[in-house]
């Protein structure tokens, strides 16, 4: 390789009354000497006038590479009165030109799609409705098959209700203590702060106690869980999806919802009371700890006062929670991976729309949950 | 039948070794690769075939051995230089492996944007060439996801023609097509070789295509885990002693201690 390189040089000579010829020197490489632009071509060729014919004189031409094609093949597209004669390029270059003109139309032009702001409402409406009409048969599918599974005839393995279980809860234990943990200490200092001025500092115990067991315990878990697993179930059945894995269980036979969408439900919905439990374990300690290193307070004294706060009607409202974010979390990382695009960016896009959606879900759900409470006087 | 390397080939490799940790792919491999000569690397499945492309294109540190570009090292070099090197190389993927969040015209964009320094008008109308020579002017704004097998490996093709490689690497390149389809993939091989003059290498085991364009080549062995022969598949074909070459030539069976022929990826 050479490393001095002229630069591309072209100059137009009339040969015959109506051909002109463009006579090329210098190196055209992409990479070195660039390309050249449209307007040099509109410009030779108002330079060719009224010639019909153009042809080239490559003698004194260097080094080419794709930039001489490109050039040739623009004057060819731009030329409408004359004729380019790529006979006097190189012989492979005039092969490559021919080569990119041939254009087999294989791929039909897409009408451009420009719709009507009604019409975007109108479709953007429709694909609402029918998202809101496939997250409804799946619930009805999940009750369906679930009743079916529970009589242990649903097509679904063991082993991988297993493997999933320690997946979503095993797997999680480490970061729902963390989360809860901190959860009940900085409730125990809100607490502290408020109820230190009233002197009343041995409710911060009730406080912690009751947040964690009705709402905290159960929410924080369940959001844990939606960016934890929800994205997990999500991000894998989009790449299923992708490979064309669910095109073969199907063309099998194997029932898609018995072998994907249900283990994962029940493993989810199996071990969110487990982890419920264990949230709310970590997020009375952390409680505690506040409390007796800032308060003054025995832990004794707050354990006991704890165990007062508490009772099982709480415990069962927290559970009762806990399971219906677990269904809402795995079903809604089902539905999104199963209905993702095949591309790796439809994967990522799935796995975020699955965990935006746990967590909107979630807690949209504690809302009402926690309507139906004051109104059931819970 | 085994031609003498000379130093003014475009590629060389020497003693080349490939493992995947402990377990040995193939070893004590030398060829080199003509300037404008269609290379083909054959032999069963599994033999290692794109296990020694990889070596060649930089994807894998070879065990031992060494792949000379130019009469430069390649493993030698430093990693900049590697890259360096690599730019000379054009490298298409057994299914395209096209950015899926690209359209195709944005993929073959990206190598020109990242490596040259050229304006987007230039650049737009390098994309439109290299779109044009493999026959996919009208799919430059489609996505990857769109476009059917065939035309997938086109546009692989077309990326890889970006910045006019010296050397074509083809993984499969007809892996998957129809006869049709893959003989007209194999025209257009011929067709940019003799019109970029570069140098093509391709893993193969499909014949016809082995047989119809490539002038030079290397068969691997799966049990001995190395070359049993060099020459173009054509000659190979007229006269092999070697029974494995004789039977994969031919599409017989060999011996029983043979492998079944050639199906999926090597």
């Amino acid at each position: 390789m050479t490393t001095s390189r002229t630069a591309p040089a072209w100059r137009l000579a009339r040969t015959e009354e109506r051909s002109a010829l463009l006579i090329l020197e210098g190196d055209w490489l992409a990479r070195e000497t660039g390309v050249r632009d449209q307007a040099t071509v509109e410009r030779i060729l108002d330079e060719a006038g009224d010639a019909e014919r153009l042809s080239f004189d490559t003698g004194g031409l260097g080094a080419w590479d794709s930039a001489l094609v490109v050039f040739a093949k623009m004057l060819r597209d731009a030329a409408t009165r004359l004729e380019v004669d790529a006979a006097g390029l190189p012989q492979a270059a005039s092969r490559l030109l021919a080569l990119a003109t041939e254009v087999p139309e294989e791929f039909p032009a897409r009408p451009a799609t420009r719709e009507t702001l009604l019409a975007r409402v109108g479709h953007r409406t429709r694909a609402r409705w029918r998202d809101a009409v496939a997250v409804a048969a799946l619930v009805g599918e999940t009750v369906q098959r679930g009743l079916v599974a529970l009589t242990g005839r649903a097509r679904m393995r063991a082993v991988d209700v297993l493997l999933l279980m320690r997946e979503a809860g095993a797997g999680a234990l480490g970061i729902v203590a963390i989360v809860n943990g901190l959860v009940g200490g900085i409730l125990g200092f809100v607490g502290a702060v408020q109820l230190r001025r009233f002197g009343a500092e041995i409710f911060v115990a009730d406080l912690v106690g009751i947040a964690m067991v009705r709402e905290m315990a159960a929410v924080m878990t369940a959001v844990v869980m939606a960016g934890r697993t929800g994205g997990a179930y999500a991000a894998q059945l989009a790449t299923m999806q992708g490979n064309e894995e669910i095109d073969a269980l199907k063309a099998l036979g194997i029932p898609v919802y018995d072998y994907l969408v249900l283990p994962r439900v029940v493993a989810l919905v199996a071990m969110m009371p487990l982890l419920y439990i264990y949230a709310c374990a970590f997020g009375l300690m952390g409680g505690l700890v506040v409390g007796v290193a800032t308060l003054d307070l025995s832990a004794t004294a707050y354990l006991v006062e704890t165990r007062g706060a508490l009772n099982s009607t709480q415990f069962v409202f927290g559970l009762v929670k806990v399971l219906a974010f677990g269904a809402l979390v795995a079903l809604a990382g089902c539905h999104i991976g199963l209905s993702a695009g095949r591309s790796a960016a439809d994967v990522g896009r799935a796995a975020t729309s699955a965990v935006v959606a746990g967590i909107v879900g979630v807690i949209a759900l504690d809302g009402i949950f926690a309507v139906c409470a004051d109104a059931l006087g819970i | 039948m085994t031609r003498e390397a000379s130093a003014d080939d475009l590629l060389r490799v020497e003693g080349l070794t490939l493992a995947f940790g402990p377990k040995l792919v193939q070893q004590g491999l030398s060829f080199s690769i003509r300037r404008g000569s269609i290379f083909a690397v054959m032999g069963p499945s599994g033999c290692g075939k794109s296990t020694v492309l990889k070596a060649m294109i930089g994807l894998l540190r070879p065990a031992a051995g060494a792949v000379f570009v130019d009469n430069e090292d390649y493993w030698a070099a430093s990693e900049a230089r590697r890259i360096e090197m690599g730019r000379r190389f054009g490298i298409v993927f057994q299914n395209g492996a096209l950015w899926s969040s690209m359209t195709v015209a944005e993929n073959v964009a990206l190598p020109l944007q990242m490596f040259a320094t050229l304006d987007p008008d230039a650049i737009t109308a390098l994309v439109r060439l290299k779109l044009a020579l493999v026959g996919l002017a009208h799919a430059a704004d489609v996505m990857p996801s769109e476009l059917s097998g065939g035309m997938r490996k086109r546009a692989g093709l077309a990326r890889a023609l970006a910045l006019d490689p010296d050397v074509l690497f083809l993984d499969e390149p007809s892996a998957g097509l129809d006869p049709i389809a893959s003989k007209r993939l194999d025209d257009l091989i011929l067709e940019l070789r003799d019109g970029l003059g570069a140098s093509i290498v391709m893993v193969s085991h499909e014949l016809p295509s082995l047989l119809d364009i490539c002038d030079d080549g290397l068969f691997l062995d799966t049990d001995t885990k190395t070359a049993i022969a060099h020459g173009a598949p054509r000659d190979l074909q007229a006269g092999c002693d070697h029974p494995t070459v004789r039977a994969f030539m031919q599409r017989e069976r060999a011996d029983p201690a043979d492998t079944e022929p050639a199906h999926g990826k090597g």
